[in-house]
């Protein structure tokens, strides 16, 4: 049958990842190819167009508009400070005079004689674009940004919220089935990213915040702390943008449920190093998981980021179960009938068997797994 | 992304197409039909379907059509593919039968659809006639600015620029107007200077649909700054709304620009037989057509897993809305969002926590492709497909209006009706016909259960048919039509419409067990089955589509069954595989507000119509 799999996320010790920083628009590069870059350096700047300001200047000085020009004290592309005269009136009578100043500091853009209005803009805001990963710059897209690579360690979430950061990988918990709890963050985490385990309680999120904890990574958490962080229920997984003192990473899901051991041992093991983490998810067009990047030193003889192109799920594959009943559970793969099966909901779909580490097994729909990449 | 716009026009197919292969790439999976010419007669013989690939590891929606495609060849025997390149014609003429298809048609709402951003001058006026232009177009609209929306210019501009739609539709003044606020629109859309979603360096198509007068102040303005392009006034004058130009330029821009931007689609265009067209026109098509053909009333719903798209034919005229946030998928948490919890838990027939509902949404959420596996996830998704259907009708309502802001004339007798203009077409009333569509309803194990889906969420009123898409190919046919029409009529005729049955709904509430109506329904092999129609009652009898049945009943005092209150009603209807319901519970419909009498009534109804394996 054809190749119907629920491509899994990844965890790995060891590849090669890129990732293009690329100016929301045209800028400046201010990186070139071989540089080594940190995640705090500035590979490019761009100037962003500040905020218009339409001032209908026909209607305030009660004239036509194809008349502005005759009144006009600014014209256009000149730069302006607040409060300066744009354009006035020139009556018999001084106590008519009629003087439009201008509300901001910026330049005119533009004038209309159709609809009587100047358009002002306010000074460009400087952006500058980081890194935000160690690693070297393999490509420059002129004008727009760099392409920064690295040999790391990778690991992708499930979900997140919060946006690009970097630090210090500390363990918070000593199993994977533990629960990261408030008693279990120490001032010593503060700027840290801290792992836990199967679950995050809104009391530890709180407790991370005052801490000055950069990032938490966990299993799970419950929708409701969710929504209590977020201050809304979120109803479409298109997040990174959020504001809400630290980035959050999950590994498995929503509820308690142990972080994968694979993923577990190996955060476990890059205690201490410097990670770069970003909770931006995207479950649509362009799907994007969150992802803890953690550069290791030696780059691995030519690496090359290995592009997954599976052919399907093969017997023994390393699964895990993506829905209820048996949500979160980890096994391999020990039977693929081609046939369809009914289910207990008297759907007829394609099922496969898995087998779990205690020796039972059990039958699953296809859709309902994921393939545990990079094993 | 440099390269130069592609001529959407396809060869014209000189063959007889006797094998058809269409393809449907959704937002999730990307679904392929075999079509056969069988005698005289085009039958859809076998189906295949694989993950869309618009996304990485693979950016190239190719890649999942052409394993639809394989699916299908490993089903048949045929051979279709010839590495990365279908084969056509079909072989059949050199000897060969079992190799190749004659034509390769699709349709895409892959990669979130059509995107778009409309202007008017006046909200409920240009600027629903632009939002219904382009709905009618198969796009998504993500905002409608309009010169009083109750937002400061420099919030419009704001809002233009941090958007990121994939075209612009511009409306407003009728023709010979004035045209200063169009004009100042137009200088707003300049100043924000909008990127499109995908491709940075490519200029954001923008349809200019608005007073004609205005055109070369327009072209001043816009003219570097986007690819303009015009079409005739959607509103030429107050009291008529001019939509096919601006929706087939939306068309057109959409092959030339927009889709040779996403992932793939290039080679999509050059490997399809016909344009490709975006997978809400194509159903859009379809439904129109029933509407036409029967001389109906009639909605239709597609339900997928990011959006909701609804479709209307009342007195002829065509509406379509989308609710971009309400599916089953990607979409799910929003439904929860909108509906609210206790809407939700409303259809759910046992308890359960909050915390516990709450998370599975979620993970439903994050892990789109997941199916229900047990009986109780399965009636929580379709608790959930209830709602979405029901609020994506209160939006298509809302849309599917008379025009507004016309001047009505008004006689003595008007003296006591304040009517006011631009009223929602949808009089559920007098409509015939509900037609379901989507991976919840098409895919339902039992197929009572889609019907019952949409009676609890549309509450029609009277009597009404339903039907369902068999296996979701309504999009298929639809893009398949434009090439040969007889094909997509013979297909949706025997293989892609299932008639459900007939609902018979009085209207009026009562109390549970009260009387509602006496009925007496004369079957088709003589028997007639009496008895009292309860409030809270709901009944079935076989009856398939081609059999009839006459119904009359005597509804209660101040019960309405169309006919007025309390008069007796009589109407001959055909079933259809779930067959004739007889639906008490009242319009509009009672639930108990208490958990306990909620679950018990529920129970009930789900029992009474087999709803369930029963035993769980």
């Amino acid at each position: 049958m054809a190749h119907s799999y629920t491509p899994g996320l990844t965890v790995t010790e060891r590849t090669t990842v890129r990732r293009r920083r690329i100016l929301p628009l045209p800028g400046t590069v201010l990186a070139k190819v071989g540089d080594s870059v940190r995640a705090d350096t500035a590979v490019a700047r761009a100037e962003l167009p500040g905020k218009v300001v339409p001032l209908n200047l026909a209607n305030q000085l009660g004239i036509a508009p194809d008349e502005i020009n005759d009144y006009l004290v600014k014209k256009e592309k000149d730069s302006v400070q607040k409060d300066d005269v744009l354009a006035e009136n020139k009556p018999f009578i001084k106590w008519f005079k009629t003087e439009i100043r201008s509300p901001i500091t910026g330049k005119v853009e533009s004038v209309s004689t159709i609809t009587g209005q100047i358009l002002l803009r306010e000074p460009p805001r400087i952006l500058e674009l980081r890194g935000y990963i160690d690693g070297s710059i393999v490509e420059v897209h002129p004008d727009q940004g760099v392409t920064v690579e690295t040999t790391c360690s990778l690991v992708q979430g499930i979900f997140g919220i919060g946006g690009e950061t970097s630090g210090e990988l500390v363990m918070g918990v000593t199993a994977p089935d533990q629960p990261l709890t408030p008693e279990l963050l120490t001032p010593a985490m503060k700027g840290k990213i801290v792992v836990g385990g199967a679950f995050l309680s809104a009391a530890t999120m709180t407790r991370a915040k005052e801490l000055g904890v950069i990032g938490l990574v966990a299993g799970g958490i419950h929708d409701k702390d969710l929504r209590a962080l977020l201050g809304y229920d979120l109803g479409v997984a298109i997040t990174g943008t959020e504001q809400v003192g630290f980035t959050l990473i999950l590994t498995e899901g929503f509820g308690t449920i142990p972080m994968a051991p694979k993923t577990f041992a190996l955060l476990s093991s890059r205690a201490g190093q410097k990670a770069s983490i970003s909770g931006a998810t995207q479950i649509r067009a362009g799907v994007i998981r969150p992802e803890i990047i953690i550069p290791q030193a030696t780059p691995a003889a030519g690496a090359k980021a290995p592009r997954i192109e599976r052919e399907g799920i093969q017997l023994g594959d390393p699964v895990r179960v993506i829905r209820d009943p048996l949500f979160g559970k980890i096994g391999a793969v020990s039977g693929l009938p081609p046939e369809l099966r009914a289910i207990p909901t008297e759907s007829e779909v394609r099922v496969l068997e898995v087998r779990f580490p205690d020796g039972t097994t059990t039958v699953v729909p296809r859709a309902n797994i994921e393939v545990i990449e990079g094993a | 992304m440099t390269e130069q716009p592609h001529s959407p026009a396809a060869p014209a197919v000189t063959h007889p197409l006797n094998v058809i292969v269409a393809t449907d790439c959704g937002s999730t999976t990307t679904k392929a039909i075999l079509i056969e010419k069988v005698g005289e007669e085009y039958r859809q013989t076998y189906r295949g379907e694989a993950p869309t690939t618009v996304e990485a590891p693979f950016e190239d929606v190719t890649r999942g059509v052409l394993n639809a495609i394989a699916e299908i060849e490993e089903l048949s025997g045929r051979t279709i593919l010839d590495g990365e390149r279908i084969i056509t014609p079909n072989q059949a003429t050199q000897g060969d039968p079992k190799r190749g298809v004659d034509i390769y048609v699709s349709t895409s709402s892959a990669g979130g659809g059509l995107q778009m951003m409309v202007t008017g001058v006046v909200q409920n006026m240009t600027g629903e006639s632009a939002q219904r232009a382009a709905l009618g177009a198969g796009a998504i609209v993500i905002d409608v600015l309009a010169s009083n929306d109750g937002r400061l210019p420099y919030e419009k501009i704001e809002r233009i620029r941090s958007m990121r739609p994939d075209m612009i539709l511009m409306s407003g003044g009728t023709d010979g107007g004035a045209v200063t606020h169009v004009v100042e629109m137009a200088e707003y859309i300049a100043a924000a200077d909008p990127r499109p979603r995908f491709g940075s360096t490519y200029r954001l198509p923008l349809v200019y649909a608005g007073n004609t007068d205005a055109r070369p102040q327009i072209k001043t303005i816009l003219g570097e700054k986007t690819a303009l392009d015009f079409a005739d006034n959607i509103r030429p004058v107050l009291e008529r709304e001019n939509l096919a130009p601006a929706r087939n330029k939306i068309h057109d821009l959409f092959l030339e620009h927009v889709m040779q931007q996403a992932p793939g689609y290039k080679k999509l265009i050059d490997m399809a037989g016909a344009p490709i067209m975006p997978t809400p026109a194509a159903v859009g098509v379809i439904m129109e057509t029933i509407a036409k053909r029967d001389g109906i009333n009639l909605i239709g719903v597609d339900i997928g897993g990011a959006t909701t798209d609804v479709f209307s034919v009342f007195n002829g005229l065509f509406n379509r809305t989308v609710s971009a946030n309400l599916g089953m998928s990607y979409s799910i948490s929003n439904v929860l969002a909108e509906a609210g919890l206790d809407n939700i838990m409303r259809w759910v027939p046992f308890t359960i926590d909050e915390q516990t509902l709450r998370n599975r949404i979620k993970n439903k959420m994050v892990r789109p492709t997941t199916i229900p596996q047990s009986l109780d996830e399965l009636q929580i998704e379709h608790a959930i497909a209830r709602e979405a259907l029901r609020l994506a009708l209160i939006h298509h309502k809302s849309l599917a209006t008379g025009l507004k802001g016309i001047q009505q004339e008004r006689t003595i007798s008007d003296v006591f009706e304040q009517r006011t203009s631009g009223k929602t077409l949808i009089d559920l009333l007098k409509l015939d016909l509900i037609v379901g569509s989507g991976g919840i309803l098409s895919h339902a194990p039992r197929r009572i259960q889609s019907m019952l889906m949409m009676v609890d969420a549309y509450e029609p009123l009277g009597v009404t048919t339903l039907s369902v898409d068999s296996i979701f190919m309504m999009p298929h046919l639809g893009v398949l039509s434009t090439v040969n029409e007889q094909a997509a009529t013979d297909v949706f005729v025997r293989d892609c419409m299932v008639y459900l049955g007939t609902c018979i709904a009085p209207i009026g509430q009562g109390k549970d067990g009260e009387r509602c109506a006496g009925y007496e329904v004369a079957l088709p092999d003589g028997r007639i089955e009496k008895g009292q129609l309860g409030f809270g009652d709901l009944k079935l009898f076989p009856l398939t589509r081609e059999q009839q049945a006459t119904v009359t009943m005597q509804p209660a005092k101040q019960i309405d069954l169309g006919n007025g209150p309390g008069q007796s009603f009589t109407k001959t209807v055909t079933g259809g595989v779930v067959g004739l319901m007889l639906d008490g519970r009242g319009r509009p419909l009672q639930l108990p507000s208490e958990q306990a009498a909620r679950v018990a009534m529920l129970s009930r109804w789900y029992q009474a119509v087999g709803l369930y394996p029963t035993g769980s």
